[in-house]
């Protein structure tokens, strides 16, 4: 074993009790950034879902659309305009909208419907767990997500409920569609969609558009922005963007969990900085004697990052389990924490950095040390 | 005896700032030679620490020269220093200043550690000069589990391990019974044999001038006795007056 390692470890638990209090500083400081960036991960992953999901090369919407849910109309004839592209093979439309879901044992709930035909490539359910696309051809039929159950009362599938004094059936129960408004999705085909929402039925929100093969993505786009007015055509990308910058940078939902992440990265730095500085001061002496007997600067400052870093497993170690069990009992809930390996090797080398940068104020420390106290004392 | 090994030449110590601030040394010129063990005495406050420091790299003379196998260090930066007490110098601690969480062996190897020498060979090494000092059979044995002359004995392997020219110790009998401190000296005198390594002593102890080859005395900063101890015609134990108050016993 390396004699850094060996000075490293046994400086560290010389002292249990304060290695124990710097390891539960820095879990406490790691998973809460975790919680924050995962819950960003999370949301992320709920503002693209729908963009994600939808079988489209290219997305036709109005003008000024901020994000997928943002309920702007187009004119059905655009359809047919779009589809005289060359190189446009099919173009299915889509209507999104707001509405009341009239809860069976009383009350109501707002709800987002999602209306498109299930004989076409458009915006589906997936996941499913009850029933399957072809279900929601049925009278009625819908399509919701198992963890919005308790909101919208109902149990199961076969269970019905009323928007806007319409009948609905749950015919098909999905699992793990999100929504980032937390507003639960219903699904359906396109014409009963607008009649739930209360579209006129010359009416729909996007147009999705599908390139015959072997044409050029970027050439149709540009035909359909020529032939089209008032509309803006997105790649999936552009599309998953902007709602992606509307929802978490545009409303400051991302900035706050960041804004969180960062608080929980500087109290750790600071909790770990504070107490390698005690642990290096009641060691001085021994540094002291190093200086003394020639070692130079960079052993020392080994030494001390080795203590860090021995901090930084240690920590990130019980926060990656702690965020493991978080993850896992948030999973089937709305409001999901997610993690991903991306996200795992940048919270580990985000501990490092922190348990490094802490080491600043120690190294300084011993860097000061007059190597003629190993006679004095 | 050899060349020398290290040189101090008009030296100059000045200690602390503004109103508080002591001259330390004034003036000190000496040389340490190899094959020579020199006992550096003197009053509490007269220097000696503080000319080790000087000599042991550890301080840069306010003013005058301290060479180090002919390097002279003036101007030398902190690592510079660093370097030249790592390649050449072995340093002896009243107090041994051993590392309480790490075992014999592996104090000694510190040393060598600090010169980039790890490895088998390291251990090998720090385990024959822990043999020469005879705590071989100690080597896994913490300081907390030695007694107070096998702690500096341990010191001494330790100093002697990377084998530098200059060997500086600070009162190395001075927390030690007579017994554990006349042994001490026993193993010093012997390193000082070697005619490529000077041994400098600190002390206060009389009972170890037996040991000097020669004899340097210290007082407000100036060196005022630097005799071979055969010509001060000292006579070990049996104390003179003015030996007692050379040695500062009295």
């Amino acid at each position: 074993m390396s004699l850094i390692f060996k000075l490293a470890s046994r400086n560290l638990l010389q002292d249990r009790l304060r290695f124990i209090g710097t390891v539960v500083g820095i879990v406490f400081s790691i998973v809460l950034v975790t919680i924050q960036l995962g819950l960003f991960l999370s949301f992320e992953r709920m503002v693209t879902g729908m963009v994600d999901h939808a079988s489209a090369d290219l997305w036709v919407v109005a003008r000024g659309t901020k994000c997928f849910e943002d309920p702007s109309l187009l004119d059905i004839k655009d359809r047919a305009l779009a589809q005289s592209v060359p190189g446009v093979a099919e173009v299915t439309p889509v209507v999104i909208g707001f509405t009341e879901w009239s809860v069976p044992a009383g009350g109501s709930t707002p709800v987002f419907v999602i209306g498109s035909d299930t004989n076409t490539p458009g915006l589906h359910p997936w996941n499913f767990v009850s029933g399957d696309l072809a279900s929601l051809n049925a009278p009625h039929a819908v399509a919701i997500d198992r963890t919005y159950f308790d909101r919208l009362g109902v149990t199961k599938a076969g269970d019905s409920a009323e928007i806007r004094e319409q009948k609905v059936d749950v015919a098909a129960v999905t699992n793990g569609i999100r929504s980032f408004t937390t507003t639960p999705y219903v699904f359906t085909p396109l014409a009963r969609a607008q009649s739930y929402i209360g579209t006129p039925t010359d009416r729909i929100s996007y147009l999705l558009v599908h390139v015959a093969p072997g044409a050029d993505v970027e050439a149709v786009r540009g035909q359909l922005l020529t032939k089209l007015s008032g509309v803006e055509v997105l790649t999936p990308a552009l599309f998953r963007e902007r709602s992606r910058n509307f929802w978490l940078f545009g409303t400051g939902a991302g900035a706050a969990l960041f804004a969180g992440a960062l608080l929980g990265a500087i109290v750790g730095t600071v909790i770990v900085a504070q107490t390698l500085y005690s642990s290096t001061k009641d060691h001085l002496s021994e540094f002291a004697t190093l200086r003394a007997i020639g070692s130079s600067s960079g052993y020392i400052n080994k030494v001390i990052i080795c203590q860090a870093l021995l901090n930084s497993v240690a920590g990130f170690s019980v926060a990656a389990l702690i965020g493991l069990i978080v993850v896992r009992a948030t999973a089937e809930t709305a409001l999901p924490i997610v993690m991903n390996p991306e996200l795992t090797l940048g919270l580990f080398v985000l501990t490092v950095l922190m348990c490094v940068t802490s080491a600043i104020a120690a190294i300084v420390q011993i860097l000061r040390i007059d190597p003629a106290v190993a006679f004095r004392q | 005896m050899t060349g020398r090994l290290i040189e101090a030449v008009d030296v100059v110590q000045t200690l602390g700032k503004g109103a508080g601030q002591v001259r330390a040394l004034k003036g000190v010129s000496l040389a340490l030679y190899g094959g020579q063990l020199t006992m550096l005495m003197g009053p509490s406050g007269s220097g000696k620490t503080t000319l080790l420091s000087v000599l042991g790299c550890m301080l840069t003379p306010t003013e005058g020269t301290v060479r180090v196998l002919g390097r002279d260090t003036a101007g030398a930066r902190p690592g510079e220093l660093a370097k030249l007490r790592r390649d050449h110098i072995g340093f002896i601690f009243q107090s041994y200043r051993l590392f309480p969480m790490l075992t014999a062996l592996d104090n000694v190897r510190l040393a060598l550690d600090v010169h980039g020498e790890d490895g088998p060979s390291a251990i090998v090494k720090a385990q024959n000069v822990l043999a020469t000092v005879g705590l071989a059979h100690k080597q896994n044995a913490y300081p907390s589990q030695l007694s107070g002359g096998e702690q500096q004995r341990v010191a001494i392997a330790r100093a002697i391990v990377g084998n530098p020219s200059a060997i500086l110790a600070d009162e190395p009998t001075g927390a030690l019974d007579s017994e554990n401190g006349l042994a001490i000296m026993k193993i010093l005198a012997d390193i000082a044999k070697d005619p490529a390594r000077a041994v400098l002593v600190v002390t206060h102890d009389p009972r170890v001038v037996q040991f000097a080859d020669r004899i340097i005395h210290i007082e407000d900063g100036r060196i005022d006795v630097d005799a071979p101890r055969a010509m001060m015609n000292w006579p070990g134990s049996n104390l003179t007056e003015a030996d007692k108050a050379l040695s500062g016993c009295v």
